[in-house]
């Protein structure tokens, strides 16, 4: 009735790098976002100073959406497949 | 403002919604087992089920509520879209493939397959339905926003018919036919949406020199003179249009110049919208909403409140019972892998492209500043009433399309989890299918009451809710089920009932709330702040550890 999850090849090795590589771009985007977080809290004046015609607010902005699709990407290049170490 | 039909609108609109019915009866007629009514037997391919990520994740409230803060109170609005993709990071990197390994239907199963425990079971299925139904509301809401301008229908109409061709489509179909749907509409969505800033790009921003634009706007119960408003009052270097701007351009233009925004005063029954020109400096940072507000002054309130919503948007995506069962639809972790990424690159444009949508709102001169949910396809109509009922109709589906994802999610918690799960009902798989989609109409028809009653309410700021509900009751248990191995039952039960709990009762006792709900004075509330996400997460965290220590596991291996 859930076919799909059982006829799955598992591999531990592959899923452990897998789960560390996801937790380590995990951690890059954390930190940015935090940092993001607590500026905008606690030094909102920052968030005003120009970027090249545009402000931090903006630009840091723009930089959380770009910088999560990018992560994406990463990750879907760099994961790895079940049994053979390619990629998928 | 008054809001004549035009046939063409409808006539577009009509045959948009026809068509998507239509098809969810022609995938519909292929759904004959549990399995494919309620995952669409696993078999959707990945590129489709991204698309449809996006499609049920870029609600009304993404589409109608960012823009329309956006229009209202400038960068605010932007904040939570960066919240809502920030979300999908957590979804990606920690929880989406071995979630996909342990689940079968639903969040409860994924939770209780290590357990095999009722009382699991009956917390899951609860707290999806909690969720699903504040999640409900917004969305009702927004159907009954994009009707009124449309149809010239009021707003109970438009959340009624939603209630009604929802329930059709869930009733007849299943996962299958709203997968189908979410990836025709999150496709449809972001072509138009990037249409529609191509458009206000082209335009460019015109100054409107005319003082009576600024007069104060009045709604009383004798008078209602609000007209359509959002201009520039300034350009930089004194120019009075600027013609077509590039992307960028846009963006630095809006900074140097002035533009209206309008700030409301309620006295007893009467409301006075007055204008205020404001800088674009000002507008594009934060702190211009009532949310917001005390970000520019020391109030710590204001910031922790800030810092719980930010951090609810953060946790609150991995944790949506309709977003996680879409990782049940595809066949194996790879693709739902892929389907992640192909998902937040399409939420990633769009959410990119709501700044333009609202920054245009606001400088469009169609703003109808009684109703910020309103912002979007109004600005639509101001290039014609082709664009306006094209970008309703897919509004309207986008609101049809997360609904059914919605109702599909509440209806498998109710019969898998809590009929066949918690009371042990033995069901062949066709009661399954006929008690879900009962389990669907009850749903939908609470939906319908609740979005009639929340009528005024920012939708936005009402998903902002359920994610802090979704985050503080799922999301511990999920992490800590996947990477705390001492996690017990009992740790996993306790979490999920004192998340739901403690955040359902943080908003209820809030000042937002007697504010815009109970229509008290915010300063009776009873919570500190309005947000509960930065107490009851971490609450919610220290209860499972808590009681996971006291309840040791037994001797079953871990896998």
């Amino acid at each position: 009735m859930h076919g799909p999850n059982t006829a799955e090849t598992r591999d531990p090795v592959t899923e452990r790098y897998n789960a560390r590589l996801g937790l380590v771009l995990f951690a890059v985007y954390l930190v940015a976002y935090v940092a993001f977080m607590l500026v905008n809290a606690f030094a909102p004046a920052w968030m005003d100073a120009a970027v090249g015609g545009l402000n931090v607010a903006v630009v840091s902005g723009l930089g959380l959406i770009g910088g999560a699709v990018l992560l994406a990407v990463i990750y879907a290049f760099a994961c790895r497949v079940p049994n053979g170490g390619g990629r998928s | 403002m008054t809001y004549e039909p035009s046939a063409l609108a409808v006539g577009v609109f009509l045959a948009f919604v026809l068509f998507t019915v239509g098809l969810s009866f022609y995938l519909g007629r292929k759904t004959r087992t549990a399995a494919g009514y309620y995952t669409a037997g696993g078999g959707v391919p990945w590129f489709v089920n991204g698309v449809a990520f996006a499609g049920d994740y870029l609600s009304a409230a993404s589409f109608l509520g960012i823009c329309g803060m956006i229009a209202v109170f400038g960068y605010d609005g932007f904040l939570y879209s960066i919240g809502y993709l920030a979300g999908w990071v957590v979804a990606l990197f920690v929880i989406a493939e071995p979630l996909k390994r342990l689940g079968k239907y639903t969040f409860a199963d994924a939770l209780d397959k290590k357990f095999g425990s009722r009382g699991i079971k009956l917390a899951a299925a609860i707290s999806t339905l909690v969720v699903s139904v504040f999640y409900l509301i917004p969305q009702m809401v927004g159907a009954g926003v994009l009707v009124k301008p449309l149809l010239g229908f009021p707003h109970w109409a438009g959340v009624c018919i939603v209630g009604a061709v929802v329930t059709i489509i869930v009733a007849t179909a299943g996962m299958a036919s709203t997968t189908w749907v979410q990836f025709l509409k999150g496709g449809l969505l972001v072509l138009f949406t990037a249409g529609l800033t191509v458009m206000i790009l082209q335009r460019g921003l015109t100054v409107n020199p005319d003082p009576a634009a600024n007069a104060p706007q009045v709604v009383s119960p004798e008078q209602n003179t609000v007209r359509p408003s959002g201009h520039v009052t300034k350009l930089p270097g004194g120019k009075t249009e600027t013609g077509p701007l590039g992307p960028i351009e846009f963006l630095s233009t809006v900074r140097e110049s002035e533009i209206v925004l309008w700030t409301r005063k309620v006295e007893g029954d009467t409301t006075t919208y007055t204008a205020k020109s404001t800088s674009g400096a000002d507008i594009l940072r934060p702190g211009n909403s009532p949310t917001f507000r005390g970000l520019k002054d020391d109030s710590v309130a204001a910031k922790l409140n800030f810092l719980s919503l930010m951090l609810a948007l953060f946790c609150g995506t991995a944790s949506l019972p309709h977003i996680l069962i879409r990782y049940y639809t595809v066949k194996d972790a790879a693709a739902a892998r892929k389907s992640t990424v192909v998902g937040i690159t399409t939420i990633g444009i769009f959410y990119v492209l709501t700044l333009y949508l609202g920054l245009g709102a606001m400088t469009g001169g169609n703003l109808d500043v009684t109703d910020s949910n309103m912002a979007a396809p109004l600005l639509a109509k101001t290039f014609g009433v082709l664009p306006f009922a094209l970008i309703s109709a897919v509004a309207f589906t986008t609101v049809l399309g997360t609904v059914s994802g919605l109702i599909v999610a509440a209806s498998g918690a109710v019969v898998h989890d809590v009929l066949t799960g918690y009371l042990k009902m033995e069901l062949n798989d066709s009661a399954k299918v006929r008690l879900g989609k009962f389990a669907a109409i009850c749903v939908g028809a609470v939906a319908v009451v609740l979005g009639i009653l929340f009528e005024k309410m920012n939708v936005n700021f009402l998903v902002g809710w359920a994610f802090s509900v979704a985050a503080s009751a799922n999301l511990p248990a999920l992490v800590m089920l996947l990477f705390w191995k001492r996690t017990t039952k009992q740790g996993i039960i306790a979490s999920v009932v004192v998340g739901m709990v403690s955040s359902l009762a943080w908003i209820l006792l809030s000042g937002d709330t007697y504010r815009d709900l109970y229509g008290l004075p915010a300063t009776d509330a009873l919570t500190p702040f309005s947000q509960p996400g930065i107490v009851t997460i971490p609450l919610s965290f220290a209860v499972l550890v808590a009681v996971s220590l006291v309840t040791k596991r037994g001797p079953e291996p871990v896998e």
